[in-house]
């Protein structure tokens, strides 16, 4: 390697070459250890390229050397590691000052990569050779995976950075057309599309507009191309409604016309109403032994680094080519002041024009008919150093080789290939074109427009004509009319651009098809020949455009061979599906800042002041206890015990509410759930047991009537959606004259419990008779508390005299405020969800999906209680009534445990018989008011009668043994709450 | 005796001339007229079932219809993982012997499937998730799977990638770890499958779609193929995805909801994530493969619909939950997504055995969990073709239970929201 500081490199060409470079901004920075300086404006690989630094990466499997091939990121030779970032393409990133970037995937260094020992044993190594070893005994791949494990991928993951290094974040555009592709068939589309009245977003992948433009040569001068984008790009930014994205990438279609946009550390996700795509064509190498050495190019990538970057490919070039591009590419270079040492036309008899004349003008020699046959290397295939150049005699077939050419640079320009991935994303058929040798579109989808060299259309005059088509199309698609009609153009210059075959086999092999994954021809064939022999299957197989370019170079090869070994028409075959994205999208651009929505109670700045714990619940956050996580069963004792002695208050607002309102309000809950509600008093409250139509145990609440046709319905917390998506479901059928709101966020609530309670409420509220008869239990009343209009409702969960105080949400902090200051003489203190759980299990109250699973049904659950016979139909209850008939297979009971020393089962121990699992714990404490384990469990339901014994299963395998014993297990009488 | 380090598979491929091709899948010929058992769809149940109906039941006279190519549906689309840590005991008899399968698999197809375990981790964020861990694990442990409730100091051991942090949306409180959790190469699955049957006699034609199922006085007869009609004494059908559409054909109902499912992969990088790593409430799954690259899955989509397109709704969803639980993967890169479409059960479990046409079966009901259990569906598949009974290990999924309300709930070890 050789590093110089002087003028940029010194292969750097001066001024005006070099469109994208700023000579004035040097730039320094490391590869490999190594110093290099560029210009601002420069990729990596330009960098390095214009200090003769060729070898940029080592190949996946045989760990050969790599150099420049597209430089517009195409390909997977330019993969670098940047930092911490593994896999950046080094002919698309900007140099940047103290850069320290390295190569990728080798043993020891780059420059004397051990893993490329793996090359002399290739023949060990056919396709797929993975399938077909390692397996000999049953022990030998627990040897072998290690080793083949290690071998994989390329870049690094630096386990110790953190994601929030960088910032990503997203933004929404809109607009009516969306034009990708800024080259000539873009700017002519987006132009149109502007003149026809739209509104118009450009996105383009350089920096600046003009695409091939900028750099491939349209006619013997040389300056059609600049001249041409020079006008449009000026037009383009004096048109008000065009908006220009360049440096940005749209890496994907997606239903809709929504596309993902990525530029800088920003994801945007555009909505349009029509999207013309103009992605252009890939340029395709020639298959030839030893075509993957640095040095070996595209002829695009050559003009790239000529115009784009003023650096000098290298310093006497050989041309393989069959269109009048390599021509072009010739007098670039000769302009450039390379030495051409020979043009070699694939066609035995190309066309003459003014440019191939120019060529021969100029002396270069001129080899019709032939190929490279072999390219030479030096220092251990580092870079080229010549061509051995054979006559075609067949297809593929070539003859003796007639001459060689020193060189240390060959141009690949035999075809191209539809960039076509967009419009494979929005399900473009393509179908192969006798007549171009390329595939091209043939059937695209609704408000989706295909233009330019994506489109089959090479000749510029016709691909300006195409693109305005495109361009007025997708505006009138959008609604535009303004100016006359157009129509697409009729000669597309499409035919001598791309050759049918330029895939030569050597005797020696290593032709590379596809370069990400190290496939010569003999692996397709062999693959092949192993019965894998479509397309796809010879993907999967073969891992031929399975690498990160995805198969941009390889896949027209591999249906090309599929199709010539296996006698199937070229007209009947189709490259794989492309799947988005078109380039790999960064996961920190995908997550963006990362929204995951959060739901608060309006006190729950409260709970933080008091020490809470935190807990989720579905998307909301719960207190689950107040105070040190060290003390954490301390203080759940001492909450319960507060509560059960005197008075405590939790935040309940995440229940669910929902007002159902109307003359038939009453019917819907009998339909909707399994008690009866009709005769239901006004001012009273009942049980809710929500059950699906296989009987099922779904949800519970309770019904408050306020009013003859409203009732008030709370549901669970993370039910509460599900009900309501069921009412509304279930009333779309039955059409009874109701309304249903779901007003859960629109009230915060909380509930005073505890013998004190009513003391406490008093204080504070003055307009409903409190007293035992006034307001008695399972009442309900509307009135205010601390001034604040509420809902009260005197309820049961915990077994204490308590009122359930549901406010308007944004006076829930107020209440919260009001009734802890009340409080304050009786002691009263905040008690979470972990108290409440204890509580409620001590009164014996199950918990929908911790108490119940997704087969339960009212009987398992026992209660039997809460399904009224009375009544024609509930959703679920004949369902439940055939079960129940049928048998029940198991049965909740309440327990305590028959040896008391015996340790409290957790959540979901099993409950055994013999060995057979018949059920499980589902809920289990020991009682801080009972002094007692106590707890639920399903048993078999011949064990489930009071004073019957079961085995449960505990900790480390133990069985120990649960006694079932009625239910509530405290205050059995229920007279605390009824107080 | 070699010792089980050498690769002797490959001394053929270096010490010949030339390449010793051994044609896995004989090249297509005519369909016959008849058959003793046609299976419809050519995904790796399939071939499976066909492989232990040709080698273990002497029935080789046997026909695959494959509209596409060979294992190009579901068996393509998955992400490779095989576990047994289910939540009943009919679920975890059966997947475990799947497993068992898997293990041998290797050996027994003569066919190398990259079988991998990496062990399994079931992430729990709530209260709710380490309920259910504990209960799998404890269902597990009773049946012999090896399952256990870890706190997060022992994750911090196992995989210390994670973050662990509690300053994230999700904190993690525990996992179920199921240390036989494995990956494997999927394609090889079924192509193994493929060669031995094959190699057993049994046909195999691609791009060959059933049009109909020919049905006499409630006795299947045959189908009607693009390719003319053929006979057969018994049909099975094994076309996860589009599982309800086939059984149409054949005149019956299935409690089927189809809905896509989208993956997607990283660009390749040298392996630094051993484990496979599930967080039901995050709804991620990764594991990295044998190419480097993570395999990444979230939830189904939010909406039933017969197609495989990709959405952006999910990589988006997806990479920041990913992002959460690795947060060094910021620069790192999606180099492809895709989509599967899963036949959910209301049960999540599968759907397999007779119908009521008679002589004709039925695998169905994949959902997100057909993969792992490829081996044994072609066990217990090729054993109820060949007797007319159903296996054992497969009674409780028969179609009745739907009526007798005998479902195998196993919403709760499924690795994907839903």
């Amino acid at each position: 390697m050789t590093a110089s500081n002087q003028m940029g490199g010194i292969n750097r060409l001066p001024a005006p070459r070099g469109l994208l470079i700023d000579r004035s901004k040097q730039i320094t920075f490391t590869f490999e250890g190594h110093s290099f300086t560029g210009y601002a404006g420069d990729t990596v690989a330009s960098a390095l390229a214009a200090n003769d630094a060729w070898m940029i990466s080592r190949s996946f499997k045989y760990h050969r050397p790599r150099g420049v091939l597209t430089m517009i990121g195409q390909d997977a030779n330019t993969l670098v590691q940047i930092g911490d970032e593994p896999n950046c393409l080094a002919d698309k990133r900007a140099i940047e000052p103290d850069m320290a970037i390295e190569g990728q995937n080798y043993i020891g260094t780059l420059e004397a990569d051990r893993g490329r020992m793996v090359e002399l044993v290739k023949k060990f190594l056919p396709v797929g050779f993975y399938y077909k070893t390692f397996h000999e005994k049953r022990d030998s791949w627990r040897f072998w995976e290690p080793i083949v494990r290690a071998m994989a991928g390329l870049g690094k993951i630096d386990l110790k950075a953190d994601f929030h290094h960088s910032y990503y974040d997203k933004k929404y555009l809109f607009a009516d057309v969306a034009v990708i592709g800024g080259g000539p068939a873009g700017l002519a589309a987006a132009l149109q599309a502007a003149e026809t009245g739209a509104e118009v977003i450009l996105v383009e992948e350089s920096p600046q507009l003009g695409g091939s433009l900028n750099y491939a040569r349209f006619d013997e001068t040389g300056d059609g191309g600049s001249r041409t984008s020079g006008e449009l790009a000026s037009r383009v930014r004096l048109q008000p409604n065009i908006t220009v994205m360049t440096n940005a990438i749209c890496s994907g279609w997606f239903a809709d016309n929504w596309l993902p946009v990525i530029q800088g550390n920003r994801f945007h996700k555009l909505r349009v109403k029509a999207v013309v795509l103009a992605t252009g064509s890939i340029e395709q190498p020639a298959v030839f032994r030893n075509n993957d050495l640095p040095g070996i190019m595209m002829g695009s990538a050559a003009q790239r680094l000529i115009h784009l970057y003023g650096v000098r490919p290298g310093k006497r070039a050989v041309i393989l080519t069959a269109n009048r591009d390599g021509y072009g590419q010739a007098l670039d270079l000769l302009e450039a002041g390379i030495e051409v040492a020979a043009v070699i036309d694939l066609r035995p008899t190309p066309p003459q024009d003014t440019m191939t004349k120019a060529v021969q003008r100029a002396g270069i020699e001129i080899r019709t008919g032939h190929a490279i046959a072999e390219a030479m290397h030096i220092g251990q295939k580092k870079h080229v150093s010549g061509v051995s150049v054979a006559p075609i005699i067949g297809e593929g077939e070539l003859g003796k080789a007639v001459a060689e050419y020193a060189c240390d640079t060959v141009l690949m320009s035999v075809g191209y290939s539809p960039a076509g991935q967009l419009l494979h994303h929005a399900g473009t058929k393509f179908g192969y074109d006798t007549r171009s040798h390329m595939f091209k579109p043939e059937a695209v989808p609704a408000h989706v427009f295909a233009a330019g060299s994506v489109n089959n259309t090479f000749d510029l005059s016709a691909v300006l004509a195409d693109g305005r088509y495109a361009g007025w199309a997708a505006a009138k698609d959008a609604g535009f009319e303004r100016g006359s009609e157009l129509a697409p153009p009729v000669e597309r210059g499409a035919e001598e651009q791309t050759h049918p075959w330029p895939i030569f086999p050597h005797a020696k092999g290593m032709e590379f098809v596809d370069f990400d994954e190290d496939l010569k021809i003999e692996d397709l064939i062999n693959g092949i020949h192993d019965g894998y022999d479509s397309v796809e299957l010879l993907k999967r197989y073969s891992t031929v455009g399975m690498g990160p370019s995805q198969g941009k170079h390889s896949a027209v090869a591999a249906v090309r061979i599929v199709s010539r070994e296996t006698g199937m028409d070229l007209r009947n075959m189709s490259v794989t599906t492309q799947r988005p994205p078109y380039t790999p999208e960064k996961f920190g651009h995908l997550a963006g800042r990362i929204f995951d929505p959060e739901r608060r109670t309006a006190m729950h700045h409260r709970h933080l002041e008091l020490g809470a714990q935190m807990m989720p619940a579905g998307l909301w956050w719960r207190p689950g206890y107040y105070g040190a996580k060290a003390d954490r069963d301390q203080i759940i004792r001492d909450e319960v015990n507060n509560v059960r002695n005197n008075v405590g208050l939790i935040d309940v607002s995440t229940l669910g509410g929902l007002d159902v309102r109307g003359p038939d309000a009453a019917e819907f809950l009998n339909r909707m759930y399994t008690f009866t509600y009709t005769k239901l008093q006004v001012g009273r409250s009942r049980y809710l047991l929500m059950t699906d139509q296989t009987g099922v145990i779904t949800d519970d609440g309770v019904a408050c009537r306020f009013h003859d046709e409203h009732f008030y319905v709370t549901a669970t917390t993370s039910g509460v959606d599900g009900v309501y998506r069921q009412m509304l479901q279930w009333n779309a059928q039955w059409r009874l004259d109701v309304d249903v709101a779901n007003v859960t966020a629109a009230y915060a609530g909380v509930n005073i419990a505890g013998p004190k309670s009513r003391e406490v409420l008093a204080r504070v509220c003055h307009d409903i008779d409190l007293s035992p008869e006034g307001f008695p239990y399972l009442g309900v009343r509307m009135g205010t508390v601390a001034g604040i209009p509420a809902r009260l409702m005197r309820v049961g969960f915990v077994g204490e005299l308590g009122y359930e105080i549901h406010v308007p949400a944004s006076y829930g902090e107020a209440l919260w405020d009001a009734l802890m200051a009340a409080g304050g003489l009786n002691g009263i203190r905040p008690f979470g969800v972990e108290a409440q759980r204890v509580l409620r299990l001590e009164k014996g109250h199950i918990i929908v999906s911790q108490d119940t699973d997704g087969l339960t049904n009212a009987y398992e659950a026992d209660m039997p209680w809460a399904v009224a016979k009375s009544k024609p139909f509930h959703v679920g209850g004949r369902s439940a009534e055939i079960q129940l008939k049928n048998g029940l297979t198991r049965k909740l009971v309440g327990f305590t445990l028959k040896n008391a020393d015996d340790p409290c089962p957790e959540e979901c121990h099993l409950v055994l018989k013999g060995s057979a699992i018949v059920g499980r714990v589902t809920s289990a404490v020991h009682s801080p008011s009972l002094k007692k384990v106590v707890g639920l469990a399903y048993v078999h339901p011949d064990d489930a009668q009071p004073g019957s014994t079961f085995d449960i299963k505990v900790h480390g395998g133990r069985i120990i043994q649960g006694t079932v014993v009625p239910i509530p297990f405290f205050d059995p009488e229920n007279k605390r709450q009824e107080m | 005796m070699l010792p089980a380090f050498v690769p002797s598979g490959l001394f053929r491929y270096g010490f010949s001339k030339k390449y010793p091709a051994r044609r896995h899948f004989p090249a297509p010929k005519d369909l016959k007229s008849t058959y003793d058992v046609v299976i419809i769809g050519g995904g790796g149940h399939a071939l499976a079932c066909a492989y232990y109906l040709s080698r273990y039941h002497g029935i080789t006279n046997v026909c695959v219809l494959e509209k596409g190519y060979l294992a190009g549906g579901n068996t393509a689309r998955n992400t490779a993982i095989v576990r047994s840590n289910y939540l009943t005991p009919e679920g975890v008899a059966f997947y475990d012997k799947s497993v068992q399968l898997y293990q041998e698999l290797s050996q027994e197809t003569d066919y190398n499937i990259l079988y991998s375990e990496r062990g399994h981790f079931t992430l729990a964020h709530t209260d709710a998730a380490m309920r259910t861990s504990r209960w799998r694990a404890e269902v597990n442990k009773q049946l012999g799977v090896n399952s256990e409730l870890i706190y997060p100091e022992d994750i911090a051991k196992l995989c210390p990638s994670l973050n662990l942090s509690d300053k994230v949306r999700y904190p993690i409180l525990g996992a179920l770890y199921h240390p036989p959790g494995s990956i494997a190469r999927h394609d090889a699955v079924a192509w193994g499958y493929a060669r031995g049957a094959a190699e057993a006699g049994v046909e195999i034609h691609q791009q060959t779609a059933v049009t109909g199922v020919i049905v006499e006085n409630g006795v299947v007869k045959g189908v009607q193929t693009t390719r003319g009609t053929v006979y057969a004494n018994k049909v099975m059908q094994a076309t996860a995805g589009s599982s309800s559409l086939v059984a149409k054909m054949a005149g019956f109902r299935l409690p089927i909801r189809t809905i896509p499912l989208q993956a997607c992969v990283s660009v390749p990088v040298k392996p630094f994530l051993d484990q496979i790593i599930v967080s039901g409430s995050l709804h991620v799954y990764v594991s990295q493969s044998s190419r480097g690259e993570l395999v990444m899955g979230g939830s189904t989509d939010p909406y039933s619909l017969y197609s495989t397109r990709s959405t952006l709704d999910f990589k988006e969803g997806l990479l920041g939950h990913m992002l959460e639980l690795l947060p060094m993967l910021g620069e790192l890169k999606v180099l492809r997504q895709w989509a599967g479409m899963a036949d959910m059960t209301p049960d999540f479990s599968p759907i397999m055995g007779k119908t009521p046409v008679e002589n004709y079966y039925i695998d169905s009901g994949w959902g997100t969990w057909g993969f792992k259990a490829t081996p044994v569906c072609g066990l217990t598949m090729a054993h109820t073709i060949a007797t007319g009974e159903p296996h054992d290990l497969i009674k409780p999924f028969n179609l009745e239970r739907f009526v007798n309300f005998a479902q195998v709930g196993e919403k709760g070890a499924a690795s994907v929201g839903h």
